[in-house]
């Protein structure tokens, strides 16, 4: 853990190998209780689940603790029953990626911005925002990116039914089945 | 003259495509700029929704248009980590081959873009004339120029045809020598063209790395980071090879990129070299995958322009219930204010096109 | 030392406008006699005044048919064929062969594979099919000055390029002077154009090429003063005059014509074309008409000919840019000797002082085209820096070698 404590002085630009169990065990010993889920997925991949209240205290110790410099990419996801707000931050010094998922109710789609840590976090929250309607707290300026500024609803969410043409239609659901 | 707004877009020369690039100049001086992109979005994330997991590879190959294969690819990747299924050996090889043939192909469109950007016409011609020879070897391979639908969930579409490594060395060897010759006289050693590209358009590692600037654009800065090497994918790992990074000074401006993306042209070539050297002869290049799959998978490969992450999530249907696309050039134009920011109304087109925006893949 | 082909372009039109205006008076005498009132009109038509004038306009409209229907064309076809033989294509194709109707259209012989010389004439009917827009916003009348303004500007200064010692309109003791300032006409045209466009790539455009006039005219003018202190006088007869011999170096004379680019004013050539490259607005210098952030700059939006005229008239300026660099500082059309044919007693020469000329101007502006489509275009900061910090020292420093070597002799 001494080793991750404080970041590699140089890029090397190789991977670690075994890095995701190193990361996995400094998430764990710094946010036990909070982790939902905590798993490493395959190689130079750990995935956790959180709350999305633990959102900014995770991602902080995440980018200054642990050196996870590059947010990648955030993806929201339309359970139906809930919302789920999920990044990939990226380790440059390991290759490591941490994915977050963090949870979030349906009848009140808002989480933090993370706008403060990272600047990405601008234009992949706003197109969160655009598509899903997850409304990210904080965020400097959160108006629609991909869509008119007029348009009215959030086309990714599973409610905005699109015109399903007969031959995208599955046969099991020809048949009848789910 | 009092400050005014400037739309360039999104019908403008500079715009390589849809978007509108708003500057605020005082004079001649940058002092605000706002991207407004957008015009191009087609839906993709929702129309993927209720595609098959293969006919989706359609869709991805028109993310990018001058850089299909690279798309599809991973898309499938993402798709096969979630399947939980692998490519045999040789179509890992394979794939390997086309990406570096589809990278070069791009990027000389870049290189063919960027000439008229500084006025250059003549570099247009050259560039797509050399680009012609690897769409070539790329329709040998997979039957078409563009869009290509190459790559296959689970490996790729065919074989390489008879004859492909010869045809493939004697079109590098040609590509190559035009390179040393022509290109690098017209571009890296025209004095005009370093008087437009130095020291504009300027970015330090950590607001590069913080705005989630990646690729070619990132290693301008100095930093060594690269996805085939750093995450390796396919058969990366095995091939010998050095990512285009710059390290002397001036590091961030417009050159730098332009210098990263121009070697990479040479290296991308000598990855196919050895990945025809070292592929196996024979074996089989695709399996064949499950119909139905339930989880989660993602990918994220370097793509032409740099970090293309693919995120899949099935929920035990055969479409997928969720895909993320990020792509590298939307995060770039997010970054476009910092870069554009005290520069010159004319080096709006020297740094856009020095990032390589592509509007498909930015606008999904 | 050549002859010109045309000795006297004003007395061989003069004797040419005689003899019609000889030949209408005697229509005119004859219809004297049922009404006689005309017989003063005949006599008003033979007086040397009338004469004079007629002679007049048929020599500028000779020189204005030599220069944009010949010339023009024949440049336009030079630089599109060039380039693109540069790139690696064909380039235009158009020619007599494309011609719809039947000695040239035949079913086996391909249609666009000529020499393309046709291509700019298609071009130009096409252009004047289409509609002339005027922005609504636009101050209608500048905007339409503005074209006229440039074309008559670039005009301006052919009526005193000589083409040989015999083939000009005028003769001015000031010609190139004249010249010069009908250059720096053409560039307060743009920016009236720009301006009265509403635009603003025009507007911006235009501005440029206001500061571009400044930073280029001055040092092409001290370029001309440190050249006057060996020439003393500005009349272009006399400069090629003036170096249509070898060079003579200490009593021996050497196989070098007395071109003023060999010696001390090598400097000033240098100055003197890099201005110029930047007057008629070429590719490194382009920077008014950018097309890549400013859409075309200030001729955004004109349409239709008018656009038409403004773009052809770059090349006039390109051509009368290179004539006048070629009468400065290379000679002029004077060329080897060669023989002359006499018929009877008129001596006809096997290559005119006409053809030294065209080939310089056509050598000097192909060379400009290879440059123009070799380099990028630079900025406009640099183009100032490069301007005031550059072009002008060097063209004092050219004045100061001038002067220097006039006193030691």
């Amino acid at each position: 853990m001494s080793a991750l404590a404080k970041p590699l002085p140089h890029i090397t630009g190789r991977p670690v190998p075994g890095v995701e169990k190193e990361v996995l065990a400094g998430l764990k010993a710094a946010f036990a209780s909070k982790l939902k889920d905590a798993k490493a997925v395959r190689e130079r991949l750990v995935e956790i689940v959180i709350d999305r209240a633990d959102l900014i205290d995770v991602c902080t110790y995440l980018k200054n603790t642990l050196g996870f410099e590059h947010l990648s990419c955030i993806t929201a996801v339309d359970w139906k029953d809930h919302f789920e707000s999920i990044y990939h931050i990226e380790n440059y010094y390991n290759g490591c990626m941490v994915q977050v998922n963090a949870q979030i109710p349906y009848d009140d789609p808002k989480i933090a911005s993370l706008t403060g840590l990272w600047h990405a976090a601008d234009y992949h929250e706003r197109e969160a925002w655009d598509l899903m309607g997850v409304e990210y707290e904080g965020h400097p300026n959160l108006v629609r990116i991909l869509l008119p500024e007029d348009f009215k609803f959030h086309p990714l969410r599973k409610e905005f039914a699109q015109e399903v043409d007969r031959q995208y239609i599955s046969r099991r659901k020809l048949r009848g089945g789910k | 003259m009092p400050e005014f707004w400037i739309n360039m877009g999104p019908q403008h020369p500079m715009t390589h495509g849809l978007w509108n690039m708003k500057v605020k100049v005082d004079g001649e001086t940058i002092v605000d700029a706002k991207p407004e992109i957008g015009y191009l979005h087609r839906g993709y994330e929702k129309i993927m929704e209720v595609r098959e997991f293969q006919k989706n590879v359609v869709l991805t190959d028109r993310l990018c248009y001058v850089s299909s294969i690279t798309w599809s690819h991973a898309y499938c990747l993402a798709v096969e980590k979630m399947m939980g299924i692998e490519t045999p050996e040789r179509g890992q090889w394979i794939r390997v081959i086309s990406l570096e043939l589809q990278r070069i192909a791009s990027h000389l469109m870049w290189l063919a873009s960027y000439g008229p950007d500084l006025g250059l016409l003549t570099g247009l011609l050259w560039a797509l004339r050399e680009r012609e020879l690897f769409l070539d070897l790329i329709q040998l391979m997979s039957g078409a120029r563009m869009n290509q639908n190459f790559p296959r969930v689970g490996g790729v579409r065919n074989d390489l045809p008879e004859n492909f490594e010869a045809m493939c060395r004697r079109s590098i060897e040609h590509f190559l020598e035009k390179y040393e010759n022509e290109y690098q006289a017209i571009f890296q050693e025209s004095k005009v063209f370093r008087m437009r590209t130095e020291g504009v358009g300027k970015i330090t590692v950590e607001e590069a790395i913080n705005w989630g600037i990646t690729g070619p654009n990132l290693r301008a800065c100095g930093v060594d980071v690269d996805l085939r090497r750093l995450d390796p994918y396919e058969t990366y790992g095995e091939i010998d090879f050095e990512p285009q990074v710059w390290h002397d000074g001036g590091a961030g401006d417009s050159y730098a990129r332009f210098v990263c993306r121009f070697n990479e042209l040479r290296e991308s070539c000598q990855i196919v070299l050895q990945a025809l050297k070292k592929m196996p002869k024979t074996g089989p290049y695709r399996v064949k995958p499950p119909r139905r799959a339930e989880g989660e998978g993602y990918a994220k490969t370097e793509d032409s322009r740099g970090e293309a992450l693919f995120y899949v999530i099935g929920d035990g249907d055969d479409r997928p219930y969720r895909v993320k696309i990020r792509s590298p050039v939307f995060c770039t134009m997010a970054a476009t204010p910092t870069l554009l920011r005290g520069n010159k109304l004319a080096d709006v087109v020297s740094i856009l096109g020095s990032v390589d925006v592509c509007v498909g893949e930015m606008d999904k | 030392m050549s002859a010109p082909l045309v000795p006297d372009l004003f007395g061989l039109c003069k004797v040419l406008t005689a003899a019609i205006i000889w030949i209408v008076q005697q229509i005119i005498y004859a219809l004297a006699g049922p009404i006689p009132p005309l017989a003063g009109l005949g006599d008003f038509l033979g007086t040397d005044f009338v004469i004079t004038l007629v002679t007049w306009l048929i020599v500028v409209t000779v020189v204005v048919l030599w220069v944009t229907v010949i010339n023009l064309f024949t440049i336009m076809w030079v630089e599109r064929k060039l380039y693109s033989r540069l790139q690696d294509r064909y380039g235009i194709m158009i020619s007599v062969w494309s011609l719809p109707f039947w000695p040239f259209n035949r079913t086996r012989r391909p249609t666009h594979r000529g020499t393309g010389y046709l291509q700019n004439l298609a071009d130009g009917i096409k252009l004047i099919q289409k509609e002339n827009i005027t922005p609504r916003n636009a101050d209608s009348a500048m905007f339409h000055i503005s074209p006229v303004l440039i074309a008559s500007s670039t005009l301006m200064a052919f009526a005193v390029l000589p083409w040989s010692s015999g083939f000009y309109v005028a003769n001015l003791d000031l010609g190139i002077l004249f010249i010069l300032a009908a250059f720096s006409l053409a560039p307060l045209g743009i920016l009236i154009a720009g301006w009265s466009a509403n635009n603003k790539y025009t507007l911006v455009g235009g501005l440029r090429a206001a500061a571009m006039l400044l930073s280029y005219s001055i040092p092409a003018v001290l370029a001309v003063i440190a050249l006057v202190f060996f020439t003393g006088s500005l009349n272009p007869i006399v400069i090629v005059g003036q170096q249509d011999r070898p060079i003579v170096l200490a009593g021996t004379t050497l196989p070098i014509p007395a071109w003023y680019v060999f010696g001390p004013q090598f400097l000033g050539f240098l100055v003197f074309t890099v201005a110029m490259i930047a007057e008629m607005e070429r590719v490194p210098f382009d920077i008014p008409e950018a097309e890549a952030e400013l859409v075309e700059g200030w001729t955004t939006e004109y349409s239709g000919m008018r656009f038409g005229i403004v773009f052809a008239f770059k090349w006039l300026r390109m051509l009368a840019a290179s004539g006048l660099i070629s009468i400065l500082y290379l000679g002029g059309w004077s060329g080897p000797v060669f023989a002359t044919v006499f018929v009877g007693s008129i001596p006809i020469p096997i290559f005119p002082e006409e053809f030294w000329f065209v080939l310089r101007v056509y050598g000097l502006s192909a060379f400009f085209v290879v440059l123009s489509w070799s380099v990028p275009r630079v900025r406009i900061d640099q183009i100032l820096n490069i301007g005031w910090k550059r072009l002008i020292p060097y063209s004092l420093l050219a004045i100061l070698i001038a002067a220097g070597f006039r006193v030691l002799g």
